[in-house]
């Protein structure tokens, strides 16, 4: 049933059937979404400029999803050599990099107005700025070695040991002394975000994961053909 | 058990050993990954004047004082402690007393910093205008949502 997780052909199929249907809806979301954003409340301290949010936060959300994507990726494809897992890990690479730029500068043109710095050494923007130096690393390890197999796996294992940032960066704000403000929406209590800001920003959540998505399914199409024919 | 669950067991158990060190490392060197000490941790630091330190608290009420143009005096406070800061230059929009902040500066004594830069810290809650309005028309609005 979940065989176009894994399987190439299986996962050409599934992605010639659901592609269209899924850019028709990832219009209309966003479309809806930025309507949303426009018609939100202004917040009672930081006025217009909370706007950011609603680019900064999902972006952020969607850095870590595709690491974590990733991740999944590569335990199945070392552990049961299957040769789709490098085929996603290469194509969505690049996705999560262009979040994590988004994320960090959508932060930094907030941080200025309201922290009144553009970038400080933080452990929560530090460990944001490496998860970038990892994607980039990630996307270069791709054009190292000649033989396949090894740069796969060596990419993979790389990936893996990148993983120990999520934890960091999900919980730098709780661990340790930061400038950035602590979550607001994914905390044990209720969400301490006004559900007139909390609409809109889960809109363009789901906006900026079918984009992210629709992208994804492209390059991993894209990516399946070119190994074909070599 | 195959040799492909195997592999996947020695993966996982990697991946745990690998984020056990990290953690390890990154809590015993927590003192210097803290973006800020609070008033009353730096009391406890052996610090002398001409020190170069970072303090986050509260702007204590009713401490903020414009000495000139561009020249600020006002206390930091985490309830228990204060220290005196001077500042020469623009501070943030959202900078005002009762509200968090950061200063980064250079110590003179005990009790007295002199202010490089100033950075508003803003907390987590967030809400439309027009409901801080209604709630303090009912007296509803709580101290807390700073």
């Amino acid at each position: 049933m979940f065989g176009f997780l894994i399987n190439p052909s299986k996962f050409n199929k599934f992605a010639d059937i659901i592609l269209k249907p899924l850019i028709l809806l990832c219009s209309v979301i966003l479309i809806a979404g930025l309507i949303l954003v426009y018609l939100s409340p202004l917040d009672y301290q930081q006025g217009l400029t909370v706007k950011i949010m609603y680019i900064h936060v999902p972006s952020a959300w969607l850095a870590l999803l595709t690491y974590s994507i990733m991740t999944i990726y590569s335990v199945i494809g070392i552990a049961f050599k299957m040769p789709f897992s490098f085929i996603v890990n290469k194509a969505v690479a690049p996705i999560g990099a262009v979040f994590t730029l988004i994320c960090l500068i959508s932060g930094s043109l907030w941080g200025k107005p309201i922290w009144g710095t553009w970038w400080v050494w933080d452990a929560r923007l530090t460990s944001v700025a490496i998860l970038l130096l990892i994607y980039l690393i990630i996307i270069f390890l791709d054009k190292t070695f000649e033989n396949k197999e090894v740069r796969e796996k060596t990419t993979a294992i790389f990936i893996l040991i990148g993983s120990v940032n999520l934890p960091i960066i999900k919980f730098s704000v709780d661990w340790w002394n930061t400038l950035h403000q602590p979550a607001s929406v994914s905390k044990l209590s209720s969400p301490s975000i006004d559900i007139s800001m909390l609409q809109p920003l889960l809109v363009m959540t789901i906006a900026f994961s079918l984009i992210g998505l629709i992208i994804a399914i492209l390059r991993i199409k894209a990516e399946i053909l070119i190994r074909k024919n070599r | 058990m195959s040799l492909r669950f195997q592999r996947l067991v020695l993966i996982l158990i990697t991946l745990v050993i690998l984020g056990a060190a990290v953690l390890l490392i990154l809590f015993n060197t927590k003192k210097n990954i803290v973006f800020f000490y609070t008033p009353t941790e730096l009391i406890g630091k052996k610090i002398s004047s001409g020190d170069r330190v970072r303090i986050g608290g509260f702007v204590k009420n009713s401490s903020l004082k414009q000495i000139s143009l561009n020249q600020y005096e006002f206390k930091i406070t985490d309830n228990e402690n204060d220290l005196l800061v001077f500042y020469q230059g623009i501070l943030p929009d959202l900078f005002k007393e009762g509200q968090g902040a950061v200063i980064e500066g250079l110590i003179e004594n005990q009790s007295t910093i002199n202010a490089l830069s100033v950075y508003a810290k803003h907390d987590e809650n967030y809400m439309p205008a027009s409901i801080k309005e209604e709630l303090e028309k009912n007296n509803q609005w709580k101290k807390d949502y700073k």
